[in-house]
């Protein structure tokens, strides 16, 4: 227990160092989640908008999981070297997954009776795509970025081997900060994943079109479990 | 102890010096099969192993726990809130800090690595054991009841047969992921196939975080594969309704 008192004294006295980190941090995870829409976004909306290539755009996110972080990064190091552009790099490729599975599973799944009734009023496709079908996948879209930005904020740690800059700089440098600073970053890391997940959940809410809020919620779910969809593929 | 192992990556040598060896090694080629070759006995396969032993633990652990925890929410929807909000919080703790977190309480050893993996495992395999019972038919239960079948009868004979593929869908899940997280474990105890990839980072030796990085990616699908196939054995009744 004596560790985590030394822990949390040392976020006391590093204030400055770790809200230095906490910046960078978000600024790698900003980007890397910026890159990761930019690609993925008008992919799987796309695709989910023509009801095709769901076996691409569902395993895309199978073998994104089953890429071990770490890894990546290792094999990132050993093509580019150690530098910001590969931590870049590997951030990028986890977050693209998530996100463009998600993407396309909501605009897939917007019910096809809304469509018809869309089309029957003479709207054209990008009208359908961006008056009903967009607003109604909004909540799972936002989802699927949820996860992303969560899981590169914990990779963002890692990343710190491989030369990107973030709280993970003091918890892999136990030989610098001893214990005491390692804890301190821990907590630091972790409560920093805690708000990005609390943030997110509340936008989600609030972005959700008010006639999907009813339906959706079913008693005695909790929110948290949304964040990993249950899959039976 | 293995704390002071973990020298910053500043700290690696100037002039690396990846022992004797073949050209290939001494150049720090991309990729020298020779070294795979001379470290499978003495680095690789006993990192393979002990990661193959840290998940093996990790997900029997951590369905256990999940199962019972599963089981009770099913009969007590009350339970489910609280526990899905604790295993999402888990869930979301970065992994690096996580596992720094229980050096205080467990040590630099494999029990808190362990504590940790089967952490991450719990949200997802409650998720889908409580999901895969909840989404039997009411009929079906119906029928088991008609039939005469007690409540625990109806349960191991009826709901979990039917709820086995999600439950192997989310097995598969936390298998995968536990793959991935145990390399990080090498941060507190250096034991897995994060071990090979930290020294390689160490002195950007290439060949050896190739060779390391794919055996566990190789790792990942294979158990993967495996459970799929386990499932196929488990559920014929789904084979025969399919053909």
């Amino acid at each position: 227990m004596n560790d985590f008192v030394d822990g949390i004294k040392f976020i006391g006295d590093n204030s400055g160092l770790l809200w230095h980190l906490t910046i960078k941090h978000l600024e790698l995870t900003g980007a890397a989640v910026g890159i990761a829409l930019l690609i993925a976004l008008p992919i799987g909306i796309w695709l989910g908008h023509l009801h095709r290539g769901s076996f691409v755009a569902i395993s895309i996110s199978n073998v994104g999981r089953a890429l071990p972080t770490l890894a990546l990064i290792s094999f990132g190091v050993a093509i580019l070297g150690i530098g910001f552009l590969n931590s870049m790099i590997a951030l990028v490729i986890l977050a693209v997954p998530p996100v463009l599975t998600n993407a396309y599973v909501a605009v897939e799944g917007v019910d096809r009776d809304a469509v018809e009734a869309a089309e029957g009023m003479g709207m054209t496709p990008l009208e359908v795509l961006l008056r009903v079908e967009l607003p109604l996948a909004l909540p799972l879209i936002f989802a699927g970025i949820r996860i992303a930005v969560v899981f590169v904020i914990a990779t963002a740690t890692i990343a710190s081997v491989a030369g990107g800059t973030g709280l993970g700089d003091i918890i892999v440098d136990q030989a610098t900060y001893r214990l005491p600073g390692v804890i301190g970053a821990s907590i630091c890391v972790a409560v920093l994943a805690l708000l990005a997940q609390l943030l997110f959940a509340l936008l989600q809410r609030a972005i959700t079109p008010r006639g999907l809020r009813v339906q959706k919620v079913r008693p005695g779910r909790p929110e948290s479990a949304a964040a990993v969809p249950v899959i039976t593929n | 102890m293995s704390g002071v192992l973990l020298a910053p990556l500043a700290a690696a040598p100037v002039i690396p010096d990846f022992g004797r060896g073949s050209t290939c090694i001494r150049d720090n080629k991309l990729f020298c099969w020779d070294w795979v070759q001379s470290n499978w006995g003495g680095t690789l396969r006993p990192a393979l192993i002990q990661h193959i032993e840290l998940t093996l633990i990790a997900v029997v652990v951590g369905f256990a726990i999940s199962f019972v925890l599963a089981l009770a929410a099913y009969r007590w929807s009350r339970l489910e809130p609280p526990v899905g909000i604790v295993a999402g919080i888990l869930y979301t703790i970065p992994s690096l800090a996580l596992f720094q977190l229980l050096v205080p309480v467990t040590g630099l050893s494999r029990t808190s690595a362990e504590i940790a993996l089967v952490s991450y495992t719990i949200l997802i395999l409650f998720s889908n054991i409580l999901e895969g019972l909840r989404n039997v038919p009411a009929d079906v239960r119906d029928a088991a009841e008609g039939m005469g079948l007690t409540r625990w009868q109806t349960l191991w004979r009826v709901e979990l047969p039917m709820a086995l593929p999600t439950i192997v869908a989310g097995l598969r899940i936390a298998v995968v992921t536990v793959v991935s997280l145990a390399t990080v474990a090498v941060f507190i105890v250096n034991e897995g196939l994060g071990a090979p990839i930290y020294a390689g980072l160490q002195n950007a030796f290439k060949t050896e975080l190739i060779a390391a990085g794919a055996l566990t990616v190789a790792l990942a699908l294979f158990a993967d594969g495996a459970l799929v196939l386990l499932q196929r054995v488990l559920t014929p009744w789904a084979r025969t309704a399919r053909s």
